[in-house]
């Protein structure tokens, strides 16, 4: 007992209570702080650069002349070229996200409700295995496939209903699709599995037939699961750049590939910079109209 | 009397092995409050869900009012449910979630708003059209449940187990104001409960089940006074089983000498099972003068007491070594009896019930 006695007191005041707080979110900070360190090393610090040689004259090697400003890269972005290649990458990126929701929901809904938790994770596990192998090597096979002597060319030719697609826009579409559809499959799959199954039945139950009970009920339900899935899947689109590589041709350059084209045989990283700017921007834009549109209409 | 429900010969088997419903018939008859009563897993609410069309029997047949309802889809049939967890949409706010079944069924604009706020008014939640149910208390959110299936004015009204959410006051509560709408409305309630207590308050009449098969259907007081079996009188309410041998018809013999009256037909020789509940024994000092002889007397010894406050327990030891439970009013004038006193005690000719399964 006199040990005790002998210690300062811990009745609490509201000085030592702020004290506590205090001492409290300093052990949070210091958590946290080597994932701090890396943000700002790598993520921060880097935009930061990239924001500033966006200002930056050019040498004559390509790189950015600090000290020497200008706003002529931000002015290129209105040349007719950067927005073709701009309103391209959009477009693809938004088609890309629609047809993976068109594909992945159905898919999404029918693994989700299967009764046996064996059958939904062997499902799940076949919608992940593409990811056990490189995502380059992938797209290489697509290259084939699509190709003159390819299976798909040559499916497409015996019906008439199609011919070569490699080095086109169709063929890069293709290849975006296959490459985020899982991206659009997960999120989806967790918000229909948690979906609680009384509220149907209960539609059901008050005169709504099975598509009205799925229409008013499962997917106003199931839209974190869409905006989340969608999201995931436009944003890499956007920025894609392998996959236009590997099977687009120079008509079909998206905004990745452009960028890449800046730093290297085009000689302009400042432009290259601004691009980059340009795409953040682009994504940040386009997520925030959907979480706001997302949260009233769907 | 019409039957609302009429229920023949239903069975539901859940793959080879699980029975859930074993053959039950039953009549609910129009505008009765009707209870299926048994322990959780006795095929109560698979049987209820059948009647809402959620579950399909295997076999059988379900009638409303005359009409053949067996297979048909839930959204095709007059019946509408309070689903245990209420099942409130969440994304839709309490306006919307009571006007869901008759905007469905197409139901004319005017007359939907019109509907539904007497329907609201009904259950007591005026000013709260607009709140989504997670802003709710869970009272407030059974009302909306209820709301929601009254608003579409159901030929037979299933309720799943809907208080047990409840803690017990508003639960005491919510069973009195669920009495008196459905006095309002006139509609025919049918409703799951594992609570007997709950039943027994309710109820018009009651069927008690267990392991899928009904196995008795009758008023609360019958029910409860003249259980057909040792499960239906170990289920409602607390009772003593006391085994005996029937000496004559209405006599039972359940100890060497010890013979008392009891109801029941069973033939001369038959074994059985004595059933008294607690509070119909009295406690007298031993060879009390002043005890009716009419009534049943049986010696014993005092071995527990129990203090429940607004009662006593005594448990006595009779001959043929079985504890009884006497439960004793705590009126002022009672009087205490100590541990390993010996008493008689005293229960009438008909207090008693003679089971023979």
């Amino acid at each position: 007992m006199t040990m005790l006695d002998d210690r300062p007191s811990e009745e609490a005041t509201p000085d030592l209570e702020k004290k506590a707080e205090r001492a409290e979110s300093w052990r949070g900070f210091f958590t946290a702080l080597p994932t701090y360190l890396f943000l700002v090393l790598f993520f921060v610090l880097p935009l930061v650069i990239i924001l500033i040689f966006s200002f930056a004259e050019r040498s004559r090697t390509g790189k950015p002349v600090l000290g020497e400003w200008t706003l002529e890269w931000w002015m290129k972005l209105g040349d007719p070229l950067v927005r073709t290649v701009t309103w391209r990458s959009i477009w693809l990126a938004f088609l890309n996200t629609l047809f993976s929701l068109l594909i992945g929901y159905p898919f999404a809904y029918w693994i989700a409700t299967r009764k046996r938790a064996m059958t939904r994770n062997f499902l799940l596990v076949l919608v992940l295995i593409p990811f056990w192998s490189n995502f380059l090597v992938r797209t290489y096979a697509w290259r084939t496939l699509l190709d003159s002597n390819g299976l798909i060319t040559k499916v497409g030719e015996a019906t008439g209903l199609w011919g070569k697609m490699l080095f086109t826009e169709p063929a890069v579409f293709l290849g975006l699709l296959y490459g985020y559809l899982p991206f659009m499959v997960l999120p989806l799959y967790a918000a229909i599995e948690h979906l609680d199954w009384n509220l149907v039945e209960a539609a059901r139950d008050l005169y709504a037939g099975a598509w009205k009970a799925f229409r008013k009920v499962t997917l106003p339900l199931s839209k974190p699961g869409i905006i989340a899935g969608s999201i995931l899947v436009f944003i890499p689109s956007l920025g894609a750049y392998v996959t236009p590589d590997l099977l687009g041709g120079a008509k079909t350059t998206l905004l990745g590939n452009y960028i890449v084209t800046q730093f290297k045989s085009g000689r302009n990283w400042p432009f290259g910079a601004t691009l980059s700017v340009t795409i953040l921007a682009i994504m940040m834009v386009a997520t925030v109209i959907y979480f706001r549109k997302g949260g009233r209409t769907l | 009397m019409t039957a609302a429900v009429n229920i023949q010969g239903v069975t539901k088997r859940f793959g080879t092995d699980v029975t859930a419903v074993d053959s039950v018939t039953l009549d609910i008859v129009d505008g009765e409050f009707f209870s299926l009563l048994g322990p959780s897993g006795c095929g109560k609410t698979t049987m209820l869900r059948m009647v809402a069309g959620l579950e399909f029997p295997t076999e059988g047949s379900i009638k409303v009012f005359g009409e053949e309802m067996a297979l048909r889809p839930p959204n095709k049939r007059p019946i509408n449910t309070v689903f245990q967890s209420y099942a409130l949409f969440p994304h839709m706010t309490v306006q919307q979630n009571v006007a869901f079944g008759l905007e469905m069924r197409k139901v004319e604009k005017g007359e939907i708003a019109k509907r539904v706020a007497q329907a609201i008014e009904t259950v007591h939640l005026k000013g709260m059209e607009s709140r989504k149910p997670t802003q709710l208390s869970g009272g407030q959110q059974q009302r909306v449940a209820l709301a929601r299936a009254l608003v579409n004015r159901p030929k037979v009204l299933l309720l799943d187990e809907p208080l047990g959410a409840l803690d017990l006051k508003l639960r005491q509560a919510m069973q009195i104001e669920l009495k008196d709408i459905q006095a309002e409305v006139g509609i025919t309630f049918v409703y799951v409960t594992h609570d007997q207590e709950e039943a027994l308050t309710m109820s018009d009449r009651i069927g008690v089940m267990d392991e899928g098969r009904l196995l008795q259907v009758g008023t609360p007081e019958e029910i409860y006074e003249r259980p057909v079996n040792r499960f239906v009188a170990d289920f409602i309410g607390e009772t003593n089983f006391i085994e005996g041998t029937v000496v004559e018809p209405g006599a039972v013999k359940i100890a060497d000498g010890v013979v008392v009256h009891a109801r029941g037909e069973a033939a001369a020789g038959t074994d059985v099972t004595l059933t008294l509940r607690p509070e119909k024994i009295a406690i007298h000092e031993r060879d009390c003068p002043t005890l009716d002889p009419e009534r049943n007397r049986v010696d014993g010894t005092v071995t527990r007491q129990l203090y429940f406050g607004e009662a006593l327990y005594y448990e006595i030891e009779i001959p043929g070594g079985a504890l009884i439970d006497a439960r004793l009013e705590n009126i002022p004038s009672l009087k205490r009896w100590a541990v390993g006193e010996d008493v008689t005690i005293s229960f009438h000719r008909n207090a008693a019930e003679a089971l023979t399964s």
